[in-house]
């Protein structure tokens, strides 16, 4: 059982972590991302130059490879960290938080309010952060079982398939439809504006990109949707390493109410977890291999998260916290495996779920 | 070069074309456009120095060449131009010095560094050909009518030199056949911006007569009525500009009010970043200008102060992490909550649910 004050300890030392990242960003950090966004679109004149010739098969293999890269770098460690305003201080519209849309069909706007302050604020609370299964999977022992989650890996790899538009409908909040809570008239905005940014960006892969190749249409519109599903099995994958492997923790509303600063950060300790990987690998994850540095500050530039994650575990050691990390192979398994367990109904008389030591969080601390 | 005008309309026109914007979805042609040459824009007017003249130990002036969106300044107009300082950019106004009818389209800017301005002392630190800036359109009505009266008085006092000059270039351009009397204080002779050209161009003028007033040297006197009679008897005759320091500026408006000439005065203030003011104590007004909404600072965040003021900005998290509540604070000074650090930036977007107005605050709300 922890104290007041040692909440207060733990916000505190990670407040002053945040404070002194915020007070070193300066050019350093501008050339890396601007670097980062200059790679990016060469990835991207490449590829769709190579699959213009796309019915040589090495153009269109290299084309391939280079628009996937390209759209994995727009995603990650371009437009999901520039639309958490990890670059608003720089003042360029370009890479501004609210200005930004990305190379996805899910409009950026939408996915703002569900990630930057949904999923964010309450993260891994349970009927509060619809990333948990995202409306249709079952991800945590706490999700009640039903017989639809019989189905629970079948969906996770259609979800994982058709990723990009999985992540556009999650705004329609699927599941308060079929609970009766949300009316499919009330959608019209939010379905307005899905269809404006699917629109364009299948006109441009599925059509118009294929056209100016003349009789290699075929070859590049196929390129085109490997580009899009080599993005969507990345993202999908690295994305659920963050919050579902085995041994992080979920929360219930009731723990979180009058949370504390250091509480918040507790939380978000806990309930996210890292992938081992080299400096390559925290590129092309969006430096989302430091899930936890992430979330514990989700506006600070994805680029920092290297270099603060031995002291964020250190503070985690004291604390006595677990700190989840692992090599990719090791996440994706458990993640996957638990996909499947959860399709099946508890066991009578279970272990402790995965999130049995948040009840370490005292109700009465605030 | 009348091909290559062809060939730069067309392709502007195939550029800003739906097929071509269709194909650069969802960033924009602009982004790609900066891969093969970082000035090109479809819209946004970008420029490269290309000469930095240091005329006065406290002064830089720099020349810039713009791209094709830059649609020319009237004389006596300013930009704002923005500069990237440690990763961050920063705007600020500057007037245009050169003449509106500059043959080789080039932009000159001169600014007095003021010790506690990151933009000005960057500048004269850092300035060096190559250098890439982002410019507005010109604006300012600080400008010549479309017909010139005979007779013009140019008054200004230190670094309010620029757009002064930029009124005396133009006219001469023009062949202006009128009679101008110009008028400039400052401290030494040494500290005089455009000193060898302003010597030069009376020289060979003798409808224009240049007068320097040192404030520094021993009998010297600020700007009065009676200094302005003898160095030009008709000024109330004449139309004139003065820019300068706010002394200056008023002991002229106080003049010409007194005379009952005032519509015949065209003044150019500069408007300074604003100071902190206090961030003990909350004082200050904190307006909401597209509500058209005020209230007394009570010390608590810009969100907070908006909701109790009857407005509902757009937010998430309130604890700073989402940035849903991100918005354009014009103008003052404004404290993080979190770290206490202060910016005064004009134009700035911040955080509203972890910002707190220190003094006189602007939003777009």
């Amino acid at each position: 059982m922890r104290t007041p004050e040692q909440w207060d300890e733990l916000g505190r030392e990670l407040d002053a972590i945040r404070r002194e990242l915020v007070e070193d960003l300066g050019a350093r950090d501008a050339a890396y991302i601007r670097r980062v966004l200059k790679a990016q679109q060469w990835f991207e004149v490449a590829g769709r130059a190579l699959l213009w010739a796309g019915r040589f098969p090495p153009a269109w293999l290299a084309g391939t490879a280079a628009l996937s890269v390209s759209k994995i770098l727009d995603n990650m460690e371009i437009g999901h960290n520039v639309m958490h305003g990890q670059y608003d201080w720089m003042g360029d519209p370009a890479l501004n938080s609210k200005m930004f849309e990305w190379d996805t069909v899910c409009p950026a706007e939408q996915w703002r309010h569900a990630h930057n302050y949904v999923h964010h604020t309450y993260t891994n609370i349970v009927g509060k952060d619809r990333d948990i299964g995202y409306g249709i999977l079952r991800m945590v022992e706490a999700q009640k079982w039903s017989l639809y989650y019989i189905g629970n890996p079948v969906y996770a790899f259609l979800l994982m398939i058709a990723f990009e538009w999985g992540v556009m409908l999650h705004d329609l909040e699927i599941e308060k439809i079929v609970a009766g809570k949300k009316t499919w008239a009330q959608t019209k905005g939010s379905r307005r504006q899905m269809w404006h940014k699917g629109v364009k960006q299948v006109v441009k892969d599925y059509l118009l990109f294929p056209l100016l190749s003349g009789r290699g249409a075929a070859a590049t519109l196929a390129g085109n949707a490997t580009a899009n599903l080599v993005r969507n099995l990345w993202a999908f994958s690295i994305i659920f390493c963050g919050h579902f492997p085995d041994g992080v923790a979920d929360f219930t509303e009731k723990e979180c109410q009058n949370e504390t600063r250091g509480q918040w950060y507790y939380r978000q300790m806990l309930g996210s977890s890292n992938i081992d990987g080299g400096k390559l690998f925290h590129v092309m994850t969006g430096n989302l291999d430091f899930q936890i540095e992430h979330h514990l500050f989700p506006d600070i530039p994805a680029r920092r998260y290297q270099e603060i994650a031995p002291r964020i575990r250190e503070i985690c050691d004291r604390y006595g916290l677990n700190y989840n990390t692992g090599p990719l192979g090791k996440q994706i398994g458990s993640v996957w495996q638990k996909i499947f367990r959860l399709a099946l109904p508890p066991k009578r008389r279970a272990a402790p779920t995965d999130g049995h030591h948040l009840r370490a969080v005292p109700a009465t601390a605030a | 070069m009348l091909m290559s005008l062809g060939l730069a309309r067309t392709g502007r026109w195939l550029l800003n074309s739906r097929v071509v914007s269709a194909l650069a979805v969802p960033h924009g042609v602009d982004r790609y456009l900066g891969l093969v040459n970082p000035l090109w824009s479809t819209h946004e007017v970008r420029a490269v120095v290309v000469d930095v003249a240091h005329h006065t130990a406290d002064s830089v002036t720099i020349t810039l060449r713009p791209n094709g969106n830059w649609a020319g300044a009237q004389a006596g107009q300013y930009v704002r131009l923005a500069v990237e300082i440690d990763g961050a950019r920063r705007t600020r106004c500057f007037s245009v010095a050169s003449s509106a009818h500059r043959a080789d389209g080039l932009i000159e800017i001169t600014t007095k560094v003021n010790p506690a301005g990151a933009v000005s002392r960057y500048l004269k630190q850092h300035a060096r050909p190559g250098l890439r800036m982002v410019l507005s359109p010109a604006e300012g009505e600080f400008t010549l009518p479309a017909r010139v009266p005979e007779r013009l008085l140019l008054i200004s006092g230190g670094s309010g030199i620029t757009p002064v000059m930029s009124i005396l270039r133009t006219l001469i351009d023009q062949r202006y056949p009128g009679r101008i009397t110009f008028l400039h204080y400052a401290r030494t002779p040494a500290d005089v911006i455009y000193r060898a050209e302003l010597a030069a161009l009376a020289a060979a003028r003798p409808r224009l007569t240049l007068v320097n007033v040192y404030t520094r040297s021993p009998g010297a006197s600020r700007f009065s009525g009676e200094r302005l009679g003898q160095v030009a008897p008709d000024y109330a005759k004449a139309l004139t500009y003065v820019c300068g320091p706010a002394p200056l500026l008023e002991a002229v408006a106080g003049l010409w009010r007194a005379e009952g000439i005032a519509d015949r005065l065209m003044i150019e203030r500069f408007t300074l970043v604003s100071p902190v003011v206090d961030t003990e104590n909350a004082v200050g007004t904190v307006r909401f200008t597209r509500s058209g909404v005020s209230a007394r600072n009570d010390g608590r965040t810009v969100l907070e102060q908006a909701e109790a003021a009857g407005l509902r900005p757009e937010h998430g998290c309130r604890m700073g992490i989402c940035h849903t509540c991100v918005a354009l604070k014009t103008i003052g000074s404004v404290r993080d909550v979190r770290n206490d650090v202060i910016s005064a930036e004009p134009d700035e977007r911040i955080q509203l649910c972890v910002t707190a107005p220190c003094g006189d605050v602007e939003l777009d709300l």
